[in-house]
């Protein structure tokens, strides 16, 4: 997928004006925020679930290794392949080179953020192959040619009506912009791909050591039709995916679908393990999961750690409000909002994705409602302190700020520019407000500048001789 | 009415840097406020920013500075209070954090943030609210800071103390924990964002039909009374304490 993080302003600022996006990122907000809550609330322990979980994956990645190595020794024992990827282009040659030796023709996917971030589809496209998506949204996206804008509702920018033309375009039916005439149009053009299908890929929500089994949470059950249909399943998953047991994923898959489409659970949990047996009346002939690093080993032993425990629910981009301003494509990268302004940084460079972190208010909605507790905000912050190591803020700000410290650490001084600005200021208020501060354009193009009295509190308070 | 016995100390007023240049009547009301409780207020002269701006801004090392000059000006006193949710969550939780490596300051910022509170929440907590005698007799709304609101949980302690105001009506916006858009320096480094999250806000806060806006962080409210402004909204704002110590009989802030 193509980096496209510098043009985060002018993207950002597109989509405010963007009357569609912001019909459906309206629509959006309301449908997540409004079910989370309610399914949060019929969960009296859900407080104690989250700590737990939190707890939990702590554990986990403290012994990742070892479950990695459990984990692949099971999906040996049951007869399925591991393949480890360091990065996204080993990842890419590995399904490359998988697809090459079935003879693939056609590949049928299942939603997954990681072949996302490894740029899969394009590198497939290259091979002259048939990438097929069948989740709805997905699928959607693929006929817009676009990225995906959220990391579980992958056309959320979309209203209903634009998806309805799209499809007209695409199917030559005729525009029905209900969402069960729309589903119901996707499934019968998906249905008859499936059959067709080589090869079929799919992400992982967990992967289960004691088992060697993995596990995806589906709303259309099309990851079950496209793993047990073609005669190649391929997983794709992060290495932090694994967890050791089947009732640690189930407790990750209670706070999943809460936290993620406010759903008990999701109507279709999946487990796949290896390939299809004697007995088994359906399923792949084989069976390869790649395990992909891109990056995460080297988080686990830095100040993001913590960002590991992520479970790609989208509750933190949900509650977000300028996610909800601006949707996920002016991101610029796979991941968008609050855990993509801490990851997306990390995977694609802290220059190269400056404004992620900095376009933040902090106000901490994020971490509030994050499943597995990770203190969004805190590390958003610590982004912002890595750029700022590497002198990556603008120099203007940066010559700002030290100048304000030199002022901040020294009383007599900071005072007496206090005092000064705040005559200044008192003197271009008119009816107690500034409608237009040359320099500080940023705050009136906007919004009106209070205008002050004139004196500060601490000269008037010691004016009064009130104390020292 | 006589004071319970804990309530004889000296606290340190947080003279906080808008506060302090841009709403003064601010530092009155809250001053007046602790009196009353029964306790005597000092407002250190040395005292500058907290820090925090440096530390959202990406300069800890500033940050730190900054930590170790505020906790030399108010240790030595029985609390540090300030009329702001926002600097005490920096000085609460950022400082223990960002000094816990320094042998010769880590207890130093714990022991001072032990003793730090935002002014409603003290008020509140340690006693004072049975002495608030105000009347306001308008329809307000409260406006929850993201700092105070998830950082040291204010949440209670202002409609409690708003309750007691005589002739005052609370009413509660939708929306009501969204955050305003303000963000410290996002609120100019990303002006645009920042205005639609603020046009949001005060759209909610509008439809409650309240004549008053209330809320417990000046930068906050800064940015919200310029954009009421702007839009030539007929509403007043003003910070909680002005309405709690009978300090809200001027004009509203960015007003005349």
């Amino acid at each position: 997928m193509q980096i496209r993080t510098r043009e985060f302003v002018p993207r950002a600022t597109f989509a405010l004006h963007d009357p569609n996006l912001q019909r459906a990122l309206a629509n959006a907000a309301g449908g997540f925020i409004g079910k989370r809550a309610k399914a949060v609330a019929e969960v009296p322990e859900f407080e104690a679930l989250r700590e737990a979980a939190r707890v939990r994956k702590d554990e986990i990645l403290a012994e990742l290794d070892l479950w990695l190595e459990r984990y692949e020794e099971r999906v040996r024992a049951v007869g399925g392949q591991v393949h480890w990827a360091r990065d996204a282009e080993e990842a890419r040659a590995i399904i490359r080179a998988l697809c090459a030796r079935a003879g693939a023709k056609t590949v049928a996917k299942g939603k997954s953020m990681v072949s996302e971030e490894i740029g899969l589809n394009e590198a497939l496209a290259t091979d002259g192959l048939e990438v097929i998506e069948t989740d709805l949204g997905e699928y959607i996206v693929q006929l817009a040619k676009e990225p995906p804008s959220h990391i579980i509702a992958p056309a959320v920018h979309k209203t209903k009506e634009q998806v309805a033309e799209l499809f007209a375009e695409h199917h030559g039916t005729t525009p029905e912009p209900t969402v069960p005439g729309l589903v119901t149009e996707a499934r019968e053009q998906l249905r008859c791909q499936f059959f067709r299908t080589d090869v079929g890929i799919t992400g992982a929500n967990f992967l289960i050591a004691e088992t060697g089994a993995s596990v995806i949470v589906t709303n259309e059950g099309n990851g079950d039709l496209t793993q047990t249909l073609a005669r190649v399943h391929i997983v794709t998953a992060g290495i932090e995916k694994v967890v050791p047991t089947l009732e640690d994923a189930t407790l990750f898959l209670r706070l999943l679908a809460r936290s993620a489409t406010g759903q008990d659970s999701e109507t279709y949990t999946t487990y796949s393990m290896g390939p299809r047996r004697a007995d088994d009346p359906d399923g792949p002939q084989e069976y390869h999961v790649v395990l992909v690093d891109n990056g995460r080993s080297r988080m686990l032993g830095g100040p993001w750690r913590e960002m590991l425990r992520c479970i790609r629910c989208g509750a933190c981009m949900n509650h977000c409000p300028v996610y909800g301003a601006i949707g996920g494509h002016a991101y610029g990268w796979v991941y968008p909002g609050p855990m993509g302004s801490v990851l997306t940084p990390l995977f694609v460079g802290l220059d190269t994705a400056y404004d992620l972190p900095n376009a933040c208010t902090l106000n901490g909605r994020c971490g509030e409602v994050c499943p597995v507790k990770i203190p969004l905000p805190d590390l958003i912050r610590e982004v912002r302190h890595a750029q700022q190591r590497d002198g990556l803020h603008p120099p203007a700000e940066q010559r700002a700020k030290a100048l304000w410290r030199r002022a901040a650490e020294r009383p007599a001084l900071y005072h007496g520019l206090e005092r000064l600005a705040v005559r200044l200021l008192a003197t271009l208020g008119q009816n107690g407000r500034i409608r237009r501060l040359p320099g500080l354009s940023a705050w009136t193009d906007a919004r009106d500048l209070p205008a002050p009295a004139g004196r500060t509190f601490l000269e008037l308070w010691h004016a009064k001789g009130r104390d020292q | 009415m006589p004071l319970p016995p804990d309530r004889a100390g000296t606290v340190g007023l947080f003279a906080t840097c808008l506060m302090n240049a841009m709403r003064p009547n601010i530092g009155f009301a809250a001053a007046q406020l602790l009196e009353d409780a029964g306790w005597r207020v000092e407002v250190p002269r040395e005292q500058t920013c907290c820090g925090q701006p440096a530390y959202n801004g990406g300069d800890e090392d500033a940050a730190r500075a900054l930590a170790r000059r505020t906790i030399a000006q108010f240790e030595a006193f029985d609390a540090l209070v300030a009329p702001s949710g926002s600097c005490l969550a920096t000085l609460k939780h950022d400082y223990p954090r960002l000094l816990r490596d320094d042998p010769l300051w880590a207890g130093r910022a714990q022991a001072l943030a032990d003793k730090s509170w935002e002014l409603l929440t003290f008020l509140h907590e340690r006693g004072g609210a049975e002495r608030i005698r105000s009347r306001f007799p308008h329809r307000v709304v409260y406006h929850d800071s993201c700092s105070g609101l998830r950082q040291l949980g204010i949440r209670e302690a202002p409609r409690a103390l708003l309750a007691r105001v005589e002739g005052l009506t609370l009413i509660e916006a939708e929306d009501r924990e969204v955050c305003c858009g303000f963000g410290g320096t996002f609120s100019v480094k990303y002006p645009a964002l920042s205005e639609r999250l603020a046009e949001n806000k005060v759209q909610r806060l509008l439809a409650t039909r309240a004549e008053v806006v209330l809320g417990g962080d000046l930068g906050c409210l800064l940015h919200l009374a310029g954009r009421l402004a702007r839009i030539c909204a007929p509403v007043r704002v003003y910070h909680t304490v002005e309405v709690l110590a009978g300090l809200a009989d001027g004009p509203g802030i960015g007003q005349a």
